[in-house]
């Protein structure tokens, strides 16, 4: 399939953000004084490079021999009929190297800080994809690499903290606030401001200080550029409806974002209900949250009165954040897109019921996705398509199954 | 005049170098921070800085970080620091205080209604760490609105333009920040800030004061030589968290730190 990223680019950001990376009131750039000349720095870099033929070239060329892209659009008709509404495809992301969309942005990020002469990066992880990813680029690039990972995460996490080590790189404990992904994007902006002169700092979603919110869209909205030309391909149509998965919100902004002048296409985006809202365990800012600052920009946030941030509960580990990507609060109050929630049981059976019709086995994030792709299906009929980003692959995720179902591996 | 540009001209006059100690609010405990401040005054502190508990306090090290969780197991708000504030201001009426914090509990208070509360509790300037000038606009018209003074932070990594920015933005004083890192490090180059405050000094005729890395006597008295003002946090916060067991006894032992770094201080302007 022939990919043209620099046009794309080019045309979809006439708009938003603005030059200091506002979608509307959210996003900005939020961080301490040391940071925002290593920012500028960045979005300097990053503006030039993403116009660059030859940077282009070279992304799109990793995109497809390293990552192996473009990844299939599948029907699941099996899936389809056992729901028996929508026909639903899946955008196949969990088949990229190292089995998540995170992949594509690192590789981009990468590329950018050896353009910057960066020989070292960092990244923040949660349930240790991103890390891995970054990890993992770090390796093919020949880069120094740490990985801030919550103390409360490594111990849940000792596969993917052990992958992250064979790579090379060091993965750095934080026993700080609730010892999870926020205490980790802490610590990275920490470990950032200290060795700025020989850093870059990978973050893996499409939240963080302007540019991060506008460079990982635009390192993911390849998925969805792909999505879009694969659906005219194999139904002559565009979608109903797209569904992802939202955390920090990084795959679903790489499906929604090439699609967003597409009026007649419904964007759901799906955050964790954990036990439920009313429970209050959950991890749904947009849905549940109020607008804050955290973390270098302003956006919907889980928090209290006083404005200290919330811990979060989520059975998917790469969903369990307090905030949200700002481009995301943005399409939640403009209505462009539609945001709802799924529990962790519903994302459960969503889980099972995916692997025992198709034969993939989901990552726990993208089964929320899943979960409330079944919801939506039921109601439409056999005609419609709904587009579901299929962000990661499952088999992380076995440990925590098995251990929900009591049972030992 | 503001506190904070009164107190600058009276230590100008007597070409003395303002001393600023900095203590997290409600840390180990609500009832301890009062009775501080009134010890760190009298120990020879010009003005006080009062850190606003924060749940992620990302331009800060672990000293200040474990004081934000210290006092957040008291759920010490930001309404209950200028309760604070209120108190200290009944018996003391002239040393200036600025708050120093991150914006999020701020932004849900409102900037308009939490400028209006801090200058009635007695605030004089407000530092947040988090906003650089770029996104203060809002919040420095509801601060000036209600006489509270803006101050805003230069770091080594400050290009000329970003001083211009700053000085249009700041009041009271600038705050500039030693080194690239996070409070509590050290990595203090007295050579190097000083060639910094020049540059600054062509931008603005703010005073300059100058935190993080200073941990004794020693740092406070060549930071002082430089600077118009130096601030001290993590080497008193850390004393803190030695002595969460026996409170009674912070006041009096953050005390005699502050009293020897006066003295050092002031020695330093004689010579």
């Amino acid at each position: 399939m022939e990919q043209r990223p620099a046009a794309e680019a080019a045309k979809l950001n006439d708009t938003l953000p603005d030059e200091r990376g506002h979608f509307g009131p959210y996003g900005g750039q939020f961080v301490a004084e040391t940071l925002m000349r290593p920012l500028d720095e960045l979005n300097a870099a990053f503006s030039q490079y993403i116009k660059d033929p030859e940077f282009l070239a070279e992304f799109d060329s990793d995109l497809r021999h390293y990552v192996g892209r473009p990844s299939p659009l599948y029907y699941a008709e099996r899936l389809s009929d056992a729901i028996g509404g929508a026909r639903i495809y899946l955008k196949r992301e969990d088949l990229n190297h190292t089995g998540a969309h995170k992949i594509n942005n690192t590789v981009g990020q990468a590329l950018l800080a050896r353009r910057m002469g960066k020989r070292r990066v960092i990244a923040e992880t949660g349930a240790g994809q991103h890390g891995v990813a970054s990890a993992t680029v770090a390796a093919r690039f020949g880069m120094e690499c740490v990985v801030y990972m919550g103390a409360e995460d490594i111990r849940r996490q000792a596969i993917n903290v052990y992958r992250m080590r064979l790579l090379g790189a060091e993965v750095v404990p934080v026993e700080s606030g609730s010892r999870t992904l926020k205490d980790a994007l802490n610590e990275a902006l920490r470990d950032w401001v200290t060795n700025v002169d020989n850093t870059f700092y990978i973050i893996g979603t499409v939240a963080g200080p302007h540019p991060y919110p506008v460079m990982v869209r635009e390192f993911q909205a390849v998925i969805g550029r792909e999505a879009r030309a694969q659906v005219l391909e194999q139904t002559g149509r565009l979608p109903d409806a797209l569904v992802a998965c939202v955390g920090g919100g990084s795959n679903a902004i790489g499906l929604f974002y090439p699609f967003l002048d597409d009026q007649d296409v419904t964007i759901y985006g799906i955050e964790a209900g954990g036990d439920g809202l009313d429970t209050g365990r959950h991890a749904a800012p947009l849905c549940a949250g109020k607008s804050g600052v955290l973390h270098g920009n302003r956006t919907y946030l889980m928090e209290d009165s006083d404005g200290q941030i919330i811990e979060t509960h989520s059975i998917s580990a790469g969903l369990d954040y307090p905030g949200v990507g700002p481009e995301h609060a943005w399409l939640k109050d403009s209505g462009r897109a539609r945001y709802d929630t799924v529990t962790d049981t519903e994302a459960l059976a969503a889980f099972h019921q995916l692997t025992r019709t198709e034969g993939i086995m989901p990552a726990l994030e993208s089964s929320h996705a899943l979960a409330y792709t079944a919801r939506l299906a039921a109601g439409m009929d056999r005609d419609s398509i709904i587009v579901v980003n299929l962000s990661g692959r499952g088999d992380k995720d076995i440990h925590t199954v098995a251990d929900l179902e009591g049972i030992r591996v | 005049m503001s506190r904070i540009q009164l107190r600058f001209r009276e230590l100008g006059e007597q070409r003395r170098k303002a001393l600023i100690p900095y203590v997290t609010a409600g840390d180990p405990q609500p009832d301890v921070t009062v009775p501080l401040l009134h010890a760190l005054v009298a120990a020879g502190a010009d003005l006080v800085e009062i850190g606003v508990p924060f749940s992620d306090p990302m331009a800060d090290g672990p000293v200040i970080q474990a004081a934000c969780e210290r006092a957040l197991v008291h759920h010490v708000s930001l309404h209950d620091v200028l309760d604070m504030v209120r108190e200290f201001r009944n018996s003391d009426k002239d040393t200036p205080v600025i708050l120093m914090g991150y914006l999020n509990p701020i932004e849900v208070w409102g900037y308009e209604d939490f400028a209006e509360v801090a200058a009635a509790a007695g605030v004089d300037g407000v530092l947040t760490v988090d906003m650089p000038p770029e996104e203060a606009d809002d919040l420095v018209r509801a601060l000036q609105a209600h006489s509270l003074d803006t101050i805003f932070l230069l770091s080594p990594t400050s290009s000329e333009e970003r001083m211009h920015l700053v000085s249009q933005s700041a009041s009271g004083f600038i705050y500039y920040v030693s080194f690239k890192g996070v409070t509590g490090a050290n990595r203090l180059d007295v050579g190097a800030v000083a060639d910094k405050l020049d540059v600054i000094r062509g931008f603005t005729d703010l005073p300059l004061g100058v935190g993080f890395g200073i941990r004794d006597p020693e740092s406070a008295a060549e930071v002082a030589r430089v600077a118009d003002a130096v601030v001290v946090g993590s080497a008193l916060v850390g004393k803190v968290a030695g002595l969460v067991d026996s409170p009674e006894l912070i006041p009096a032992e953050l005390a005699a730190t502050v009293a020897a770094m006066r003295t050092a201080i002031d020695a330093q302007a004689v010579t």
